[in-house]
């Protein structure tokens, strides 16, 4: 435990200043706009905790978050950004729905694992044809991962409607049971809230991410690409394949992300008309969780719960739930720019520093 | 259907579809040649598709008729600009990484245009519908001629400002003293600085130019091809248009060249069902195929980037 707080102790005032100026944004704005920010902020507040079914589905609204931020933020330490979240959620999803549907008269202790693995190496594989690109020949990351997200899109689509289509419907067939990953008890407990094993497994990307960055000789050579990819080939490290093995690594969160979605919220798959976002939004998490595994936990919980929290302030305040795009949208702003916070900041450092005089 | 015409409506569609990743792509030069990642084109054109829409709205409501279109086109000028600041206030003066600052304007943008959506019509996620949009404009004499004619001078007012901007980027950007500036702030800023140019002046002109473009690539989708504005009126173009800038090198003909191909296959779209032999391939491939033949096309032919060299750094005078 103590490791922990060493790790954020220097860090976590600015984030932690940085969401209270966020809110603080965006009560201004709700003020401007005519609306009761006070009100407004209870009924988020009560829309999260209020009861058993609401604190569940904010844990399956925080789930694949938590993964798609640990996607964006393993390829940020590797000096690569991966703006293909979204492809590679899509791919997850996909593959998950198609081991799910096709495989037949496997044991649930088989085929769920299964269903997952296979979906959280095809989000791995789909990243890393974008980083095997950029380690062969040189092509932007950023550009590959976006034309990769809307191949995904119309994949997935064209691999549903002619391969899982549920007759007249646009949308697949429902998973075997045996490959779904609820926890009917624990549901149960909670009002029906669609729980699942999705949110062990991200805790578990978590650690994950954790230990191989910081605790072995790979995660090393990983973060030195990262750091300086000259400096790494000088001390004899194969820049390409470290940024092909980033890549993949970083699209298995992402994968997985989309894995636990089917498997464990919804059970099929529709055919979609646009990206769902998730991915894009690990960004956003990624970036509140300052890119550390623990620091996303976190961000995902502080951005999966503002979110599904949002609906409430509409019902309860009147206020349109996209305002809090704006909160997120300012938090990002203040945790980027920590001059400003800083600057917040000072007269509470000027005092801690007169009262240690003393 | 005869082919000429055929040929002549798929570039007229071409252009159609191009037109607003023109401005996106052309924002995002002025604003990476300076030295500034601006990932937020998509927000800015948001921004600007959002008071494109609105400003028509209430100029048409004050009986401005005919003219309330390019009164929209104005004020998502000055919301592009005003919303380019925040990326330049943050990522310039505060230096926040410049990708961490585009993305916030993406936040702000679907967060902050919805919000006052609902605002101003009462609780409606979507702008009342337009009834005063642009109508194409057939060129005299030019538009006669067979192909182009119905193809490059039978179109929006916007389009045709955007095929000239193109150029005018182009003779700004290279032939211009300011645009030599604007280029070396973003390749070497400390030779820049060194020689007298402010470098923070600079970036913070390339990135409101970016602004300005950009929101004008979101007024011309409100404006001449959805007449309203709501959540998905913006969705991916702006991620599109950076794809063309990077694909066209930074290069505002090279981009022109891009943009024009993803609106082709934009086109193209509505007309493979023409013909017997295209009609049996899967929608989904047609979808698909402009996004792949741009990965296939950037490995084989164009490979590594030409970046400007300074892109995504801080400039830190006291830095060797």
């Amino acid at each position: 435990m103590n490791k922990i707080v060493k790790i954020f102790s220097g860090s976590i005032i600015v984030p932690l200043t940085a969401i209270v100026m966020g809110l603080l944004v965006g009560a201004l704005i709700m003020l401007l706009g005519g609306y009761d920010p006070l009100l407004a902020y209870q009924s988020l507040f009560s829309q999260v905790f209020g009861n058993l079914y609401d604190l569940g589905e904010t844990f399956r609204e925080i789930t694949p978050l938590v993964l798609t931020g640990l996607a964006v933020a393993f390829a940020f330490r590797a000096g690569l950004f991966n703006i293909g979240g979204e492809g590679q959620f899509i791919i997850g999803m996909t593959a998950a729905t198609f081991v799910g549907i096709k495989i037949t008269g496997l044991p649930m202790i088989i085929h769920a694992p299964l269903a997952l693995i296979v979906g959280g190496i095809c989000g791995g594989l789909w990243a890393a044809i974008a980083g095997y690109f950029k380690a062969k020949r040189g092509v932007n990351e950023v550009i590959t991962t976006i034309m990769l997200n809307w191949t995904a899109l119309y994949l997935a689509n064209y691999i549903v409607r002619h391969f899982l289509l549920l007759k007249g419907q646009q949308r697949s067939e429902n998973l075997q049971d045996s490959a779904s990953i609820s926890i009917q008890w624990l549901s149960e407990l909670l009002g029906n809230a669609r729980m699942h094993w999705g949110t062990l497994i991200a805790v578990l990307a978590a650690v994950f991410f954790y230990i191989l960055l910081w605790k072995t000789k790979q995660g090393f050579e990983l973060r030195a690409v990262g750091l300086n990819p000259h400096a790494a080939e000088y001390a004899g490290m194969n820049v390409g394949r470290n940024i092909i093995k980033s890549m993949f690594i970083s699209g298995m969160f992402a994968g997985l992300a989309g894995a636990v979605q089917i498997l464990g919220v919804f059970h099929y798959q529709s055919v979609m008309s646009g990206t769902p976002g998730i991915g894009f939004d690990g960004i956003a998490v990624a970036l509140i969780g300052m890119n550390h595994p623990f620091g996303v936990l976190l961000g995902g919980f502080l951005f999966g719960s503002l979110t599904y929290g949002s609906a409430g302030m509409s019902f309860g305040a009147g206020v349109p739930p996209e305002l809090i795009r704006i909160v997120i949208g300012s938090i990002i702003f203040f945790i980027a720019t920590p001059g400003i916070v800083r600057y917040v900041l000072k007269p509470l450092y000027a005092k801690r520093k007169k009262e240690k005089v003393l | 259907m005869d082919w000429v015409t055929t040929l002549g409506q798929l570039m007229n569609t071409t252009l159609v579809f191009s037109t607003a990743l023109i401005f996106g792509a052309l924002g995002g030069i002025f604003s990476e040649r300076s030295g500034v990642t601006n990932i937020g084109i998509e927000g800015l054109m948001t921004f600007g598709a959002f008071a494109a829409a609105v400003s028509t709205y209430f100029a048409q409501e004050a009986g401005m008729g005919a003219a309330s279109p390019w009164i929209g086109i104005i004020s998502a000028l000055i919301m592009g600009v005003l919303a380019s600041l925040i990326h330049a206030l943050a990522s310039i003066t505060f230096k926040a990484d410049q990708v961490v600052s585009g993305i916030v304007i993406n936040f702000l943008a679907t967060g902050s245009t919805l919000y006052m959506v609902k605002l101003i019509f009462h609780g409606d996620g979507e702008t009342a519908l337009l009834k005063n949009v642009f109508n194409k404009v057939a060129i005299p004499w030019l538009s006669k001629i067979p192909i182009i004619g119905e193809g490059l001078f039978n179109n929006y007012p916007t389009t045709y400002l955007a095929i000239i901007l193109v150029f005018v980027a182009y003779f700004v950007l290279f032939k211009t003293s300011f645009g030599l500036r604007l280029r070396a702030v973003g390749e070497h800023p400390s030779a820049a600085d060194t020689a007298g140019v402010n470098v923070k002046r600079m970036r913070y002109i390339g990135v409101m130019i970016s602004g300005a473009l950009a929101a004008l690539g979101g007024a011309t989708v409100t404006l001449t091809t959805t007449s309203t504005f709501a959540h998905n009126t913006i969705s991916g173009q702006g991620f599109i248009a950076i794809a063309a800038m990077i694909f066209g090198k930074w290069n505002p003909l090279g981009a022109f060249g891009a943009a024009a191909f993803f609106g082709f296959s934009q086109a193209i779209r509505s007309y493979v069902t023409l013909f017997d032999w295209s009609k049996s391939i899967p929608t989904e491939f047609i979808y698909m195929l402009p996004y792949v033949l741009t990965i296939i096309v950037l490995v084989a032919a164009v490979g590594r980037s030409a970046a400007p060299s300074a892109l995504g750094q801080h400039y830190d005078p006291g830095k060797r």
